[in-house]
């Protein structure tokens, strides 16, 4: 990877307005912050978009403060799962500024469906972090309204959720909910392993012949599981959208700034009526693909590495400290308020009580069960068998 | 009260037609069943009455179909989803199993996906391959999901708008080869003051061994009980319209005052809703019976060449020996 152009400065204000592609040495690349901490003041994505930024210092630092907070919370979600406070987490480590970049993209009015790793955009959406942990702990399986949180629930199946998202994006145009600022757009999340599925190039196709008001959004971290992309893929997954009909671009998964403006930029054409499109973010899985899995049996330390010095957060503090927009005492508050989320996320967690037993027969139907209420009230008196005995 | 003379199919056919009359939110969708009405024109003018918006023709990809209804449930809408024959579901049945059938227990509640996937079943019209399969047992084993069927128009008038108007999700069986026998049908009776959908009926009172049908082997079975009369010997007809649950009270009590009992359906026997109906008549009625519960199925092969369909679908005298059998034990 190139450096940042010296030639360009790293802020927009101070900036001489500059466009440009490759600013990476990777024409396909969209990056508006590189690695040494850089800023781009503008890249021309590979259809001839052009993309920038333009935000406050105190935007700035509250992108650096999501980017902590969801890397903190999460560490200590790996933390609760080797104590055995859950059954399992999947974390985002090293994928921070794809889910803070294009969460925050979101307008209050979108709707996102994510895999079971977006924790970073369930944060960036308001929401709070101890939603998902249920599952995780295995005291329930999501239980969450969808619509309330305009959030769905994970989905594990790898890539059934695209078609769900394409549905509902099918429904807004239904409604005419697009054609306006007002207008919705929707969000699907997948990896590079999903590209595979049938059901994500089945949404490809939905979305593409219904104009569906949608961003597939496919965190290519790399690896599925084990898999690298080669076994997945043999051209830039991005250029996949042009066989679809559709634009594809790739963004810096590790920029959060470019992972933001690319999924404005796509939203924005959607909700407008410019139907869907395909973002590939370019990232990383620093760990492992949940805590179940051992990485170093596929892949090595070296790789890690060259990733390290990618790292979304570290450029992001590097950018902020270059240009003085942040100072000690404020990336130490953000820490003490990451410590502080963190401890109260873990205190709850383990208030998280078990569920009755009997509630496993609840909401199988909205309408219920002759056969599921006869299995709930034996069970009951099965239960009510053992009252009084010593066993 | 209004009765008309429709076909099975016909009657689907105005059971949607009101559907989408009564509620904005139902949609259509699947694989050519706009312009051309359907494969088997079930959905015939519909698109032109209701807009492509609300009979919409998809992309040919099943796990699409239901894929996108499930967005499209979540977003509000009431999708009513045909799969185009009983052999092509499979592709879509991840979606099915796995997604529509746990958003509400998943949810807590919170999240219905009211849909109904409408799915023409069984054989009987000299098809090719992969179009004369009864898949009801796949999803009748599935927690979360309802499985119905309909044996004559008037259910099929009332059922599929039951079926569209409940929040559960539910696959509806429509026995294909049905789809043109003709029956009365009241068109302008409420739907609320028809039965329940989970409701089995009795098609035909009898008094001296029940069988129990369901889709097109209820036709089957009632030519059975007619032949059987003659012969001097009454046979009760139920058909069980709702397979999953299953509603056995009517059987139950017949079996009790018949003592015999023969489960009749097309798909194989082995795993099937005959071995579950036996089971539960064996728990429920153990000392009434007077012979085992006898199955008359498909055989537990593959579906045959339509050629040899005829031999391997139950018919009139396959159920007359089994029944035959239960006064022989």
């Amino acid at each position: 990877m190139a450096k940042g152009d010296p030639g360009v400065s790293t802020r927009g204000r101070r900036a001489v307005p500059r466009s440009r592609k490759g600013a990476t040495g990777d024409p396909e690349l969209v990056q508006l912050l590189t690695p040494e901490g850089e800023r781009i003041e503008s890249v021309t994505g590979p259809d001839g978009t052009e993309y920038r930024v333009d935000f406050t210092d105190e935007e700035y630092r509250s992108f650096y403060r999501d980017l902590v907070l969801v890397r903190k919370l999460d560490a200590e979600a790996t933390a609760l799962q080797r104590q055995g406070e859950l059954g399992l987490w999947a974390s985002l480590l090293g994928q921070e500024a794809a889910q803070v970049g294009s969460g925050r993209a979101l307008r209050t009015q979108d709707m996102a469906f994510p895999t079971y790793r977006e924790h970073g955009v369930l944060y960036c959406r308001g929401i709070d972090p101890i939603m998902p942990l249920g599952l995780f702990r295995g005291v329930d399986q999501g239980g969450w309204d969808p619509n309330e949180f305009k959030f769905n629930m994970y989905t594990i199946v790898i890539g059934a959720q695209t078609l769900h998202a394409t549905g509902y994006a099918m429904g807004i145009n239904m409604d005419g909910k697009t054609g306006t600022d007002e207008g919705e757009a929707v969000i699907a999340y997948f990896g590079d392993g999903a590209t595979s599925q049938g059901d994500v190039n089945e949404s490809f196709v939905w979305a593409s012949v219904f104009n569906a008001p949608m961003v597939f959004f496919c965190q290519n971290n790399q690896y599925a599981i084990s898999e690298p992309l080669e076994r997945q893929t043999r051209i830039p997954l991005y250029r996949r959208a042009a066989g679809f009909g559709f634009p594809g671009v790739r963004v810096d998964g590790n920029d959060v700034l470019a992972s933001y403006a690319v999924t404005r930029h796509a939203l924005d054409n959607a909700r407008h009526g410019q139907g869907p499109s395909l973002i590939e973010a370019y990232t990383y899985r620093m760990g492992a693909h949940t805590t179940s899995d051992d990485p170093t049996r596929y892949r090595i330390a070296s790789e890690v590495e060259a990733w390290q010095a990618k790292d979304p957060i570290a450029r992001m503090k590097a950018f902020l400290v270059k240009q003085k927009i942040a100072d000690d005492d404020f990336f130490a508050e953000v820490d003490e308020q990451a410590k502080r989320e963190s401890v109260h996320l873990r205190e709850r967690v383990l208030e998280m009580p078990n569920p009755e037993p009997s509630s496993m027969f609840d909401h199988v139907y909205p309408n219920g069960s002759p056969l599921v209420d006869q299995q709930r009230a034996q069970f009951k008196q099965y239960l009510e068998s053992f009252e009084g005995s010593a066993h | 009260m209004a009765t008309e003379t429709l076909t099975l199919g016909k009657a689907l056919n105005a059971g949607m037609r009101k559907a989408l009359e009564n509620d904005p939110k139902v949609v259509i969708m699947g694989e050519d069943v706009g312009k051309l009405g359907g494969v088997f024109r079930i959905t015939d003018g519909l698109q032109k009455d209701f807009g492509d918006q609300r009979v919409i023709d998809t992309p040919l990809a099943e796990s699409g179909i239901i894929g996108t209804a499930v967005g499209l449930a979540i977003r509000g809408y009431r999708p009513v989803c045909e799969i185009q024959f009983d052999g092509f579901v499979y592709p879509a049945y991840d979606q099915i199993v796995s997604q529509v059938a746990k958003m509400h227990y998943r949810s807590r509640g919170k999240l219905k996906i009211p849909m109904v996937i409408r799915i023409p079943f069984g054989g009987g019209i000299g098809a090719v391959e992969h179009h004369s399969e009864s898949p009801e047992a796949y999803f009748s084993h599935t927690p979360g999901l309802k499985v119905a069927t309909c044996a004559n128009p008037q259910d099929a008038y009332v059922m599929i708008q039951q079926a569209i108007a409940s929040d559960d999700p539910i696959v509806f069986l429509e026995p294909k080869r049905r789809y043109w026998e003709k029956g009365p049908v009241e068109v302008d009776q409420p739907l609320p003051e028809a039965y329940p959908l989970q409701a089995a009926r009795v098609a035909r009172p009898g008094t001296d061994a029940t069988l129990i049908a369901y889709g097109p082997m209820v036709r089957t079975c009632l030519d059975a009980a007619t032949a059987a009369a003659e012969d001097g010997r009454e046979l009760e007809v139920i058909d069980l319209r709702t397979l999953a649950p299953l509603d056995l009270g009517q059987v139950y009590e017949s079996v009790r005052r018949t003592g015999r009992a023969v489960v009749v359906h097309e798909a194989p026997s082995n795993i099937g809703l005959g071995a579950e109906v036996a089971a539960r008549i064996t728990e429920e009625c153990f000392y009434s019976l007077e012979s085992p519960v006898l199955r008359v199925t498909g055989f537990d092969i593959p579906y045959p060449a339509s050629r040899v369909e005829e031999e391997y679908l139950p018919d009139l005298d396959r159920v007359l020996d089994a029944v035959d059998r239960t006064f022989g034990w």
